[in-house]
């Protein structure tokens, strides 16, 4: 009962507050105190917004970065995982690997966006780029760091059980490792989300929802500016919970191992 | 026995002289591979020399920039950016995680805030700054602020949370009063946690910054270093600039965090590190 109430009251207040804040918002839009086109009122946002979708702008915009983000973080993932998994076991490949990654992870991936713009033009291939150079390396780290940490007593077992290397590795270090596999792929595809939207604005091509953004603030369209970060927002929220998280629950969770990864 | 031991004593200084010298060749020896990589590609020309500068080029350009101060200039006022938009984020951050843990009624009013702003890439931000606060330093360094306060929140808040009911109630029953037990027993306990978050917030801090500095047209600055050298394809200066950026990076993480934390959690034996 008190649990429940509790609960209730979280919801309260929570509710409570974003009215709040919208209605403050609200407020200071419609004082006048600032421009309207700086500072435009949520109905207007919202009226933008749903213009765009109905127009079929929207949707386009997020379909290019969309495209640009998926393709890179794909490449991300069939580079980094491999690469991950022959570091943990050839000592060699780390000996030659993991002096470069550290010394290349310490770079912002939006430090090379010029460079790539120079190198490879404007447009997807560069953003394309910068999202696979800002995914490889959570990639590679998580996984180099799970297949090292498989329980040496699992390899022994099964190997006294007579596994051969081949079903050692896929039934035993690939499904010991998967938390981490899992955990470097959500760490990646945040850092693409992130990379996707700045390059999008640095590298500035003529879609993708960061040229939305950026595009919008020479015209003054704030409204359009707050749409497009709605939208950047949702779409980044509903893959981290809904993709990420049913992953995590289909594979990790089943297994009985998510307390093993640490994000 | 006792001779074998001799030896052993006798043999080890040379020994780990050796073994550290290898262990520098074995660190080198890929830069080295991918450094000559380079120079075959810059030499055979594959692609316009402006472009892709053999590395003394680079070397060179890096030399004359420290040299006439100006790349000392531009690192001055990154890092300049970077602290201060921190300091922000520190204090705001660190204020409004505490509460949230030690509050129910602030955990409830301010997670669904929190929670909707959060997850939107800090840049995405950048533009709305920009045009709110005007191009430049105020701009640059409130969105700094604002962005990496998040994982400073989300960690203290959950520091917080963690600290051990066992501690609390003990330090209660010791007759602790709450300003006591504010500051004996849950910021101590909640500090491995409050510094995770400002590493994790500083990394961000730095990503952000550079990609701010070519938006946010500032005067001088690394970001803006890397981008302006663009327009008159200078790729050397560009290059010059990327390894100051990731010098710094580097020396953000190895020696602020890692003396910090040796200092204060390492020593109180709360995590080893």
């Amino acid at each position: 009962m008190t649990q429940n109430g509790q609960r209730t009251r979280t919801l309260i207040r929570g509710t409570l507050s974003l009215l709040a804040t919208a209605a403050l918002y609200e407020t200071v839009a419609r004082s006048g105190f600032f421009p309207a086109v700086l500072l435009p009122t949520i109905p207007t946002v919202a009226q933008t917004l749903f213009a765009m979708i109905a127009d079929g702008s929207m949707i386009e915009h997020a379909a290019f970065t969309l495209y640009r983000v998926l393709f890179g973080f794909a490449l991300a993932v069939v580079v980094g995982l491999p690469l991950g998994i022959l570091m943990a076991r050839f000592q060699r490949i780390e000996n030659f690997f993991l002096p470069l990654i550290s010394a290349l992870m310490p770079i912002p991936s939006f430090a090379l966006v010029p460079l790539f713009m120079l190198w490879f033009g404007i447009g997807n291939l560069t953003t394309i780029l910068i999202v696979l150079y800002a995914a490889t390396f959570p990639m590679v780290f998580n996984t180099w760091s799970g297949v090292r940490s498989v329980n040496p007593l699992w390899l022994r077992a099964a190997g006294a059980m007579g596994a051969d290397e081949n079903s050692l590795f896929w039934k035993v270090i690939i499904p010991g490792a998967s938390p981490f596999i899992i955990t470097g792929m959500r760490q990646a595809f945040l850092r693409s989300w992130i990379a996707v939207v700045g390059a999008e604005m640095i590298a500035a091509s003529d879609w993708g929802l960061g040229w939305v953004i950026f595009d919008a603030k020479e015209f003054l369209n704030a409204d359009i500016m707050l749409a497009a970060l709605i939208v950047i927002g949702g779409i980044g929220f509903a893959f981290e919970r809904l993709m990420f998280g049913s992953l995590e629950r289909a594979t990790v969770q089943r297994w009985g191992m998510s307390r093993v990864a640490k994000g | 026995m006792q001779d074998a031991a001799t030896i052993a004593v006798a043999g080890a200084p040379e020994n780990a002289a050796s073994g550290r010298l290898r262990l520098i060749g074995r660190n080198a020896f890929p830069f080295l591979v991918v450094g000559g990589i380079w120079e075959i590609v810059a030499w055979a020309g594959v692609f316009p020399h402006r472009l892709f500068p053999p590395l003394e080029e680079v070397a060179l350009s890096f030399v004359q920039l420290t040299i006439s101060g100006v790349l000392l200039h531009h690192t001055i006022e990154t890092v300049l950016r970077l602290l201060s938009g921190f300091a922000l984020a520190a204090i705001f951050g660190v204020i409004i995680g505490v509460l949230m843990g030690r509050s129910r009624r602030a955990e409830d009013i301010l997670l669904p805030l929190v929670s909707i702003f959060a997850p939107i890439p800090g840049l995405a931000y950048a533009p709305l700054f920009l045009l709110w606060f005007g191009l430049g330093d105020v701009s640059a360094v409130l969105l700094v602020g604002f962005v990496s306060m998040f994982p400073i929140i989300f960690n203290s808040w959950t520091g917080v949370k963690a600290v051990k009911e066992i501690w609390v109630r003990s330090a209660q029953s010791m007759g602790a009063d709450d300003r006591r037990m504010f500051s004996h027993v849950i910021l101590p306990g909640a500090l491995p946690y409050i510094l995770t978050g400002m590493r994790l917030g500083l990394a961000q801090a730095w990503r952000i910054l550079v990609a701010v500095e070519m938006l946010a047209a500032v005067p001088w600055g690394l970001g803006w270093l890397i981008f302006g050298a663009r327009k008159f394809l200078n790729t050397d200066v560009m290059l010059a600039g990327i390894v100051v950026i990731a010098v710094i990076g580097l020396m953000l993480e190895k020696l602020v965090f890692q003396k910090i934390e040796n200092y204060t959690v390492v020593r109180w034996g709360m995590i080893t590190s």
